[in-house]
C-alpha cells in the first residue's frame, strides 16, 4: 500500500493523529496547519461522509502540493450544501459547471495552467457517484482515455442523494432507494455488479487508480499523495456513507465505512497503469450482515423473515472481491 | 493579481464565507468532554492514577510519569514487584487480549528513578503540626511521606532494628531486593521525615501526649504468627513463617533440613517454601486443607514456586507432627464445597514443619486508652482511618482490611488526607469518582493487536542457588512498549480522532497536553466524535431545547 | 493579406491570429475544417503556445472551454447543429458563470430527420442561452467578427457566437483579406479575465443561487447584453479605423434609405439579395436590405431606424419556430410596433434547400404586390406535402413523414444529396 506502516502499539496507525508520533507522520488531518478546504458552516447533514470525504481529500491535496490546487465540482449534494449563495464553504478555488462535466472542466483547467505556464497548479475535478458512473461518465472516460492531468475523486455514496435518494449504477443490489422501493418479489435495487468505476478506470491504463474509504484517513492521505506526485489522469474513488440516504445513524458514518471496508464489500486497493499493486488488508473480518444491518435501506433483508437470499448473494459479492483482491492476509 | 477581481455577483463567492451559517442551531444533542474513572485507577488499593502516569511513560517521559505516580504511591519499585497488581484483573486491555503488565512499567518507572536519584519535592510552607506514625512498614511510611508532602513535621517510632516491617522482614529478598527498598525508605526520609529505630511504643495516647504530637498514626501491621494445635512429639521441629522468615532477614540461617513441609495456603507459606529451597531443602511440599483454586496465595506465585520444584499436597490436614514425619489425613469436600475429613491418614516424612497460618497483631499499645475498640483482633477504625480516640488513626494490617502492601499503602495515603483535614478542623471529602470507564465504550478498532511484553525470569536451576531477584525488569524500549499498550479508557490521550472525524471542523484542538474543545457555533450533534472516540472520553448529551 | 482560401481555412488562420490558449475539438460538419486547421497549427508550432485537445464530445468540447476560461485562458471551439444542442447545457453554463469563450457556429440544420446542410435552427435554438451572437454574411465578414467577438467577449465578460452558414460560406472559396499578426495584436490584447481560478485568491465560481438573487443575476446578464449593444458599434468603428472595413456594426444597411420594400436577413442569403435587389432597383423598383448582424443582443432602436420608413418588411428567415412562425420577424415586429408596415416572413433554405435569385425576385415581387401571406415557405412543394397530408388522413400507419416525402420525390431528391 501507498501507505506505511508505523509500529505503534496504543493506537496503530488508525487514528487521526495522536501526540505519540513524530510530526512528519502525523496525517495532515491532525495538524492545526489544515486547510479545512471545506469549511465549517456548510450546509451538508449531520454527520455526512460526503463532507468528511472531501475535506479529507482536498486538504492532503493541498498539503502535497504546496497549496497549489484548483478544483472543478459536479453537481450534487456535494456542490449544493457547500455553495449556496452569498456563501460558500471551500477556501480552495473551486468552480462548478454542470453535473457530468466536471471530468471535462478539469481537463480544461489543466489545459488552462499548462498554457499559463502554471504546471505546479494541479487540478481535481471530483463528484458524487451519479456524475462519475452514470452522468459524467463519458466526459470522464475521454479525460481518462486522453490522459489529461487531472485527479479525478468520486465520492461514492452508492445513490443520487441530492434529489432524494434514486439508485445510481452504484447502488448496491437489494437497496432501497424511491426508485427501488422495497416491494415485490425481489424488493430494492436489482441484482448485478451495477457500475464498478475503479475498475473501468484501469481498463484506460491510466497511471493510478484507487480506492479508500473515509474509515481509513491515513489510507486516503497517502492515495491523495500518491496520486499528486504523479501526472496525467489520476482516479480515487472513495467511499462515503449517507446517513440520509442510507437510513443510517450520523455517528455511524465511519463504522460503516469500516464495515464495508472490513466485509469485504467494498475493495480498498491500488493500481497502476492497468495493475493492482496493493490492497488494504482487512484486519478484523466481519459478515456482510454487520454493513447491511444497521442502515434501514436493507432493513426489509432482516424483517420477520430474513431474506437470506439476498444476504447470501451479497455475502457472495464480499467473498468475491476477498478473492480478487486477496484483501485477507495469506 | 494586482487588480482585485470584480465578481461576477452571486455565482463567485469568497472563500470559506459559509462561516456566517452557524450550523449549531440544527444540533438536538452536544457532544462533551468527560474523564471516567479508568478500571485500573478503581481497581488500585493504593488509589494511583495508572492511566494517568502510564499517559507520560506512552511519551517516554518517565521522569514526568513517575512524579505523577508518586504524588499516591512512593514506592513505584517496591509494589511494582510486591503487588499482586489488582489494576491488572481490572484493566479492559485484558478482555481484548492480554491487561497492560502495569506492574512491570512501575517498576521500570521506580528503578529508574533510583538509578537517576529523582526526589520528591519538598512542601512549600510548614504546617508546624507534629504527627507520630508507629511503625516503620508500608502503611506507615505512605502516610509519612504524604504527611510529609502536606508540611506535617512526621516522625516515626519503629521497634525493629530497621525500616520496612513486612516489606523486610515478611517479602523473601529473591522478591524485593533489600537495595531497591532501602533507597525508596530512603527517599522518604529525605523529605525530613524522622525515623527512631528499636524504639516500641508501648501505649500510644502517652506517647502522643509526651511526645507533643498533634496526630497519631498506628501502623504497627501483624507480626505474631497464629498457632494451631498439632499434637507433637518432643522431638518434632515446628516454627512458623513468620519466625523463619524473620530469621532469613536477620542474618541467621533457619535449620529446617532436607525435607521441609509448609503447613497454609497463603502467601506466606509460598515464600517459606521457596526459601527453604534456596536453602539446600530437596523437598518442600505446601500442605493445604483446600484446594489449589481456593488458595490465597497469588496464581504468579504459585506458578514460580512449582518451577522452582516446590510440591503441593491439596485438600491435606496435618493432625501429628513426630521426629522426621507428620501424619496427614486427607480431606474431600462436602456439597457446599468445604473440606471435610474422610478419616484416611498416611506418613510424609519431614525433617521440618513450618506454620504459615496467618498473622495477628500485638494491641498492647493500645491497652486502657479509652474510646478504643478491638474487633477480631484488631482496630477498628471510622471512615476517616480514626480509632475511636481522637487523633489517633490507625491503618495496615491492624485495621479491617486484606492483608497486602498496597492495601496498607493506600491506607497511609487516605490516612494521611483525613489527619491533614483533622489537623485543619476540616474534614476530608472525597472527590466524587466519575463512573467507571467500562469496555463498552472503548472502540476497539483503533487499538492494534499487541500482546504483553513478558518480563524475562531467572531460570529456576539457578534461582535455587540464592536469593537473586527472580523476575527482571523491562527495558526502556519494551517499558515503552508496554506503556503505550494501554487503551487510556475514558480518558482523552490526544490521539486527534474528534478533531479529524468531525465532518464540521467544529473541534479546535488547543495544542499538546491542552486536548480539545468543541465550536458549538457550528458543531451538528451528528455524534461521530463520540462514536470515534477510541478512548470512551466524549459523551453526548441531549440539548435543552 | 488578400488570397482565395476556403471560407474554413480563412477563419481557422483568424483563430490563429486572435492567439487562443485553449482550442477544443470534435467533429461535426460542416465545422470540422476550422477545428482540423487549428490543430494543424497547434502541431506545426505556428499557434503557440496553445492547447489542442480532442474531446469525446460536444459537451466536453464546451466544458473543457470552460475549464479553460475558468482557469485563465482564452479558450475557442466551433460546432454546429447536432453538435450546438448535444452541448446546450453547457452553453447556457458558460453564459449564466460569465466566461468569454469565442465559438463558431457553422450554421447547419437540425435533425430528424438528419441533414448535414445549412440553416440556422441551430443558432437559433440556443438564442436564448445567455451568448451574444453575431451572423456572418461573408467568409470575410466571418474572419472579421471572429477578430471582434474575442475583443467583445472579454470586454463584457459574455461568450460570444460567430455563426456563419455552413458549406455556404464553410466550404465556399472566396477571396479573403486575412489580417496581419501584429495588426490583430493591436486591436486585441491578452486575456485579462474579470475571475479566474487562482490559488493565490481563491474564489468559489458557479454557486448555486435561489430566489433571493437569481432574478438579479439573469438582469445582470441582461444589461451585459445591453453593454455589448453599446460597446459592438465603438468595436466596429475601431476595426474599420484599423482594417478598413465595416464588419462588426450591429446591422448593415443595402439600398434601403428610401426603400418601400426591404428584405430583412440574417447570413450568407445577404449577398444572394443584394444581387436580387440591385436588379430590382434597375427595374425601378424601390426596394433595399437589411443584414441583421447582432442577433443577440437584439439591435432593435437601429432595426426600428433603418426600417420606420418603409411600406413592407419581409423577413427571410432560414430557421423556423414550428407552430408559431418567423423567429427573427418576431424581433422584428418588436422593433416596429405600432408602425403600420405589414411584416412577412418568409422561411427559406431550410436544409440547404438553394435560395435562388429567381425565387427570391419573385417572392419580392409578390411582397410588392401585398400578396405574400404573413408566413411562406419558399419553393414549397405543395404536391408533396399535399400528398403526405393525404396519406395522413387515409392511413393510421402512414409511416415516418421524412421517408413518405422522400419517396415521393424520388430521384429528384438526389440532386440535394
Amino acid at each position: 500500500m501507498s501507505h506505511q506502516d508505523i509500529k505503534f502499539y496504543q493506537t496503530g496507525t488508525f487514528t487521526v493523529g495522536n501526540r505519540l508520533l513524530d510530526p512528519e507522520q502525523r496525517s495532515v488531518q491532525s495538524t492545526l496547519e489544515r486547510t479545512n478546504a471545506l469549511n465549517s458552516g456548510h450546509r451538508a447533514c449531520p454527520g455526512c461522509g460526503e463532507a468528511l470525504g472531501a475535506r479529507y481529500a482536498m486538504d492532503a491535496a493541498m498539503a502535497a502540493t504546496d497549496g497549489q490546487i484548483v478544483v472543478a465540482n459536479a453537481t450534487g449534494c456535494l456542490e449544493v450544501f457547500s455553495t449556496p449563495y452569498p456563501e460558500t464553504a471551500w477556501q480552495v478555488p473551486w468552480v462548478h459547471s454542470l453535473f457530468g462535466n466536471a471530468a471535462a472542466v478539469g481537463a480544461g483547467l489543466a489545459a488552462a495552467m499548462r498554457v499559463k505556464g502554471k504546471s505546479d497548479v494541479r487540478v481535481i475535478a471530483q463528484g458524487g457517484d451519479g456524475s462519475t458512473a452514470d452522468i459524467g461518465f463519458g466526459p470522464l472516460s475521454g479525460m481518462f482515455e486522453r490522459n489529461d492531468d487531472v485527479l479525478f475523486i468520486c465520492y461514492d455514496n452508492q445513490g443520487y442523494m441530492n434529489t432524494g435518494v434514486q439508485r445510481s449504477s452504484a447502488t448496491p443490489p437489494a437497496a432501497r432507494t424511491a426508485t427501488t422501493p422495497a416491494v415485490g418479489p425481489h424488493p430494492g435495487h436489482q441484482r448485478g455488479m451495477g457500475k464498478f468505476v475503479p475498475e473501468i478506470a484501469m481498463a484506460h491504463h491510466i497511471p493510478y487508480v484507487a480506492t479508500a474509504t473515509v474509515a481509513d484517513l491515513r489510507d486516503i492521505e497517502a492515495k491523495v499523495t500518491a496520486a499528486m506526485s504523479l501526472r496525467g489522469a489520476r482516479y480515487i474513488h472513495i467511499l462515503v456513507p449517507c446517513p440520509l440516504g442510507w437510513g443510517s445513524a450520523s455517528h455511524d458514518t465511519v463504522r460503516l465505512a469500516r464495515m464495508a471496508r472490513e466485509s469485504g464489500l467494498f475493495p480498498v486497493f491500488e493500481a497502476r497503469d492497468g495493475e493492482v499493486t496493493d490492497s488494504l488488508k482487512i484486519r478484523h473480518q466481519v459478515p456482510v450482515e454487520a454493513f447491511l444491518k444497521p442502515q434501514k435501506r436493507f432493513a426489509h433483508l432482516f424483517g420477520k423473515q430474513r431474506d437470506e437470499e439476498a444476504i447470501a448473494y451479497l455475502q457472495a459479492r464480499a467473498d468475491r472481491n476477498i478473492r480478487k483482491y486477496h484483501l485477507l492476509e495469506a | 493579481m494586482d487588480k482585485p477581481m470584480v465578481k461576477p455577483f452571486a455565482i463567485t463567492l469568497d472563500p470559506g464565507s459559509s462561516l456566517a451559517n452557524h450550523t449549531g442551531s440544527w444540533r438536538t444533542v452536544r457532544p462533551v468532554y468527560v474523564h471516567r474513572l479508568p478500571p485500573c485507577n478503581n481497581g488500585c488499593p493504593a488509589g494511583e492514577d495508572i492511566q494517568g502516569w502510564l499517559f507520560h511513560a506512552e511519551s517516554g517521559d518517565y521522569e514526568k510519569a513517575w512524579h505523577v505516580l508518586t504524588e499516591n504511591n512512593p514506592f513505584p519499585a517496591i509494589v511494582g514487584r510486591v503487588c499482586y497488581h489488582p489494576c491488572e484483573s481490572a484493566c479492559n486491555r485484558g478482555q481484548i487480549d492480554e491487561p497492560v503488565s502495569i506492574h512491570a512499567v512501575e517498576r521500570f518507572l521506580g528503578d529508574e528513578a533510583i538509578k537517576r536519584q529523582w526526589a520528591f519535592p519538598r512542601p512549600a510552607q510548614r504546617s508546624g503540626k507534629r504527627v507520630l506514625i508507629v511503625g516503620a512498614g508500608p502503611s506507615g511510611l505512605s502516610a509519612a511521606y504524604h504527611l510529609a508532602r502536606l508540611g506535617h513535621e512526621v516522625e516515626i517510632h519503629e521497634a525493629g532494628p530497621m525500616a520496612g516491617g513486612m516489606l523486610r522482614f515478611g517479602i523473601p529478598k529473591y522478591r524485593l531486593p533489600r537495595d531497591i527498598l532501602d533507597a525508596e525508605v530512603a527517599r522518604i526520609l529525605d523529605m525530613g521525615v524522622r525515623l527512631h529505630l528499636n524504639r516500641k511504643v508501648d501505649n500510644a495516647l502517652a506517647a502522643k501526649q509526651e511526645g507533643g504530637f498533634d496526630a497519631v498514626f498506628l501502623a504497627i501491621g501483624a507480626h505474631i504468627a497464629k498457632r494451631a494445635y498439632i499434637p507433637a512429639g518432643a522431638a518434632a521441629r515446628v516454627l512458623d513463617a513468620v519466625s523463619v522468615l524473620h530469621d532469613m532477614e536477620a542474618g541467621e540461617r533457619p535449620l529446617l533440613g532436607r525435607r521441609v513441609v509448609v503447613y497454609g495456603g497463603g502467601n506466606s507459606a509460598i515464600d517459606v517454601a521457596r526459601t527453604a529451597r534456596r536453602l539446600g531443602a530437596d523437598e518442600a511440599i505446601i500442605v493445604y486443607r483446600r484446594t489449589r483454586d481456593a488458595m490465597p496465595a497469588h496464581p504468579s506465585e504459585v506458578h514460580e514456586a512449582e518451577d522452582e520444584g516446590v510440591l503441593f499436597r491439596w485438600l491435606s490436614t496435618i493432625t501429628q507432627a513426630d521426629e522426621g514425619a507428620l501424619t496427614i489425613e486427607k480431606m474431600a469436600l462436602d456439597e457446599a464445597g468445604k473440606p471435610q475429613p474422610t478419616g484416611e491418614f498416611e506418613t510424609l516424612e519431614a525433617d521440618s514443619l513450618v506454620l504459615a497460618l496467618g498473622q495477628d497483631v500485638d494491641l498492647g499499645l493500645l491497652d486502657k486508652i479509652q474510646g478504643i475498640e478491638i474487633e477480631g483482633g484488631v482496630v477498628k477504625v471510622g471512615e476517616n482511618m480514626m480509632t475511636g480516640c481522637a487523633g489517633i488513626f490507625a491503618g495496615g494490617d491492624m485495621v479491617p482490611s486484606e492483608r497486602t502492601v498496597t492495601v496498607g499503602i493506600g491506607h497511609g495515603k487516605k490516612a494521611a488526607r483525613h489527619i491533614h483535614a483533622w489537623l485543619n478542623g476540616e474534614l476530608y471529602q472525597k472527590p466524587p469518582t466519575p463512573p467507571i470507564a467500562t469496555l463498552d465504550r472503548i472502540n476497539r478498532w483503533y487499538y492494534s493487536d499487541a500482546p504483553k511484553t513478558v518480563q524475562p525470569e531467572l531460570d529456576a536451576e539457578r534461582r535455587l542457588d540464592g536469593f537473586e531477584e527472580v523476575v527482571h525488569g523491562l527495558n526502556a524500549d519494551n517499558a515503552l512498549f508496554e506503556a503505550r499498550r494501554c487503551l487510556s479508557c475514558g480518558n482523552c490521550f490526544e490521539c486527534d480522532n474528534c478533531y479529524g472525524v468531525c465532518p464540521d471542523n467544529a473541534i479546535k484542538k488547543l495544542g499538546p497536553g491542552q486536548g480539545f474543545e468543541i465550536d458549538y457555533d457550528f458543531c451538528k450533534g451528528c455524534g461521530l466524535c463520540a462514536a470515534e472516540c477510541p478512548c470512551g472520553a466524549i459523551d453526548m448529551v441531549p440539548e435543552d431545547i | 493579406m488578400l488570397k482565395q482560401v476556403e471560407g474554413s481555412r480563412a477563419v481557422a488562420e483568424t483563430i490563429a491570429l486572435c492567439r487562443p490558449e485553449v482550442v477544443c475539438a470534435y467533429p461535426i460538419t460542416p465545422q470540422t475544417h476550422i477545428v482540423e486547421a487549428v490543430g494543424e497549427m497547434v502541431r506545426e508550432g505556428t499557434l503557440a503556445p496553445c492547447e489542442f485537445i480532442n474531446v469525446e464530445s460536444e459537451f466536453s468540447a464546451l466544458s473543457v472551454a470552460i475549464g479553460a476560461s475558468a482557469g485563465g485562458a482564452r479558450a475557442y471551439t466551433a460546432t454546429a447543429s447536432q453538435g450546438l444542442l448535444f452541448m446546450a447545457e453547457a452553453v447556457f453554463n458558460a453564459a449564466g458563470m460569465g466566461l468569454p469563450i469565442v465559438m463558431t457556429v457553422a450554421n447547419r440544420a437540425i435533425g430528424a430527420p438528419i441533414n448535414i446542410w445549412n440553416d440556422q435552427s441551430d443558432s437559433m435554438a440556443l438564442r436564448d442561452s445567455g451568448w451574444l451572437q453575431l451572423y456572418a454574411t461573408s467568409n470575410q465578414e466571418a474572419v472579421d467578427l471572429h477578430i471582434i467577438a474575442f475583443r467583445l467577449a472579454e470586454a463584457v465578460s459574455l461568450p460570444v457566437m460567430v455563426c456563419m452558414d455552413g458549406f455556404v460560406l464553410t466550404h465556399a472559396y472566396e477571396r479573403v483579406d486575412i489580417p496581419e499578426q501584429a495588426e490583430v495584436d493591436a486591436y486585441l490584447p491578452g486575456f485579462e479575465p474579470r475571475q479566474l481560478l487562482d490559488p493565490a485568491e481563491p474564489v468559489t465560481m458557479g454557486a448555486m443561487v435561489g430566489p433571493e438573487a437569481f432574478t438579479e443575476v439573469r438582469y445582470l446578464a441582461h444589461v451585459r447584453q445591453m453593454q455589448a449593444l453599446e460597446l459592438l458599434p465603438t468595436l466596429a468603428r475601431e476595426f474599420e479605423a484599423r482594417f478598413g472595413r465595416d464588419s462588426g456594426c450591429l446591422i448593415q444597411r443595402y439600398r434601403s434609405e428610401d426603400a418601400d420594400t426591404i428584405v430583412v436577413a440574417l447570413g450568407s442569403v445577404v449577398g444572394t439579395l443584394q444581387e436580387v435587389i440591385d436588379t430590382l432597383r434597375d427595374a425601378g423598383h424601390a426596394v433595399g436590405v437589411l443584414a441583421i448582424r447582432a442577433f443577440r443582443p437584439f439591435p432593435l432602436a437601429e432595426v426600428h431606424d433603418a426600417l420606420v420608413d418603409s411600406k413592407r418588411v419581409i423577413v427571410l428567415e432560414r430557421a423556423f419556430a414550428v407552430g408559431q412562425g418567423g423567429i427573427v420577424a418576431d424581433s422584428v415586429r418588436k422593433a416596429l410596433q405600432g408602425l403600420p408596415a405589414p411584416i412577412h416572413t418568409v422561411v427559406a433554405g431550410l436544409g440547404g434547400r438553394p435560395i435562388t435569385q429567381a425565387s427570391l425576385r419573385g417572392m419580392i415581387e409578390r411582397g410588392m404586390r401585398d400578396e405574400l401571406p404573413s408566413v411562406t415557405f419558399l419553393d414549397l412543394q405543395t404536391d408533396v406535402v399535399e400528398r403526405a397530408l393525404e396519406r395522413e388522413r387515409t392511413s393510421r400507419r402512414s409511416g415516418p413523414v421524412a421517408e413518405g416525402v422522400l419517396k415521393d420525390l424520388g430521384v429528384k431528391a438526389m440532386q440535394y444529396v
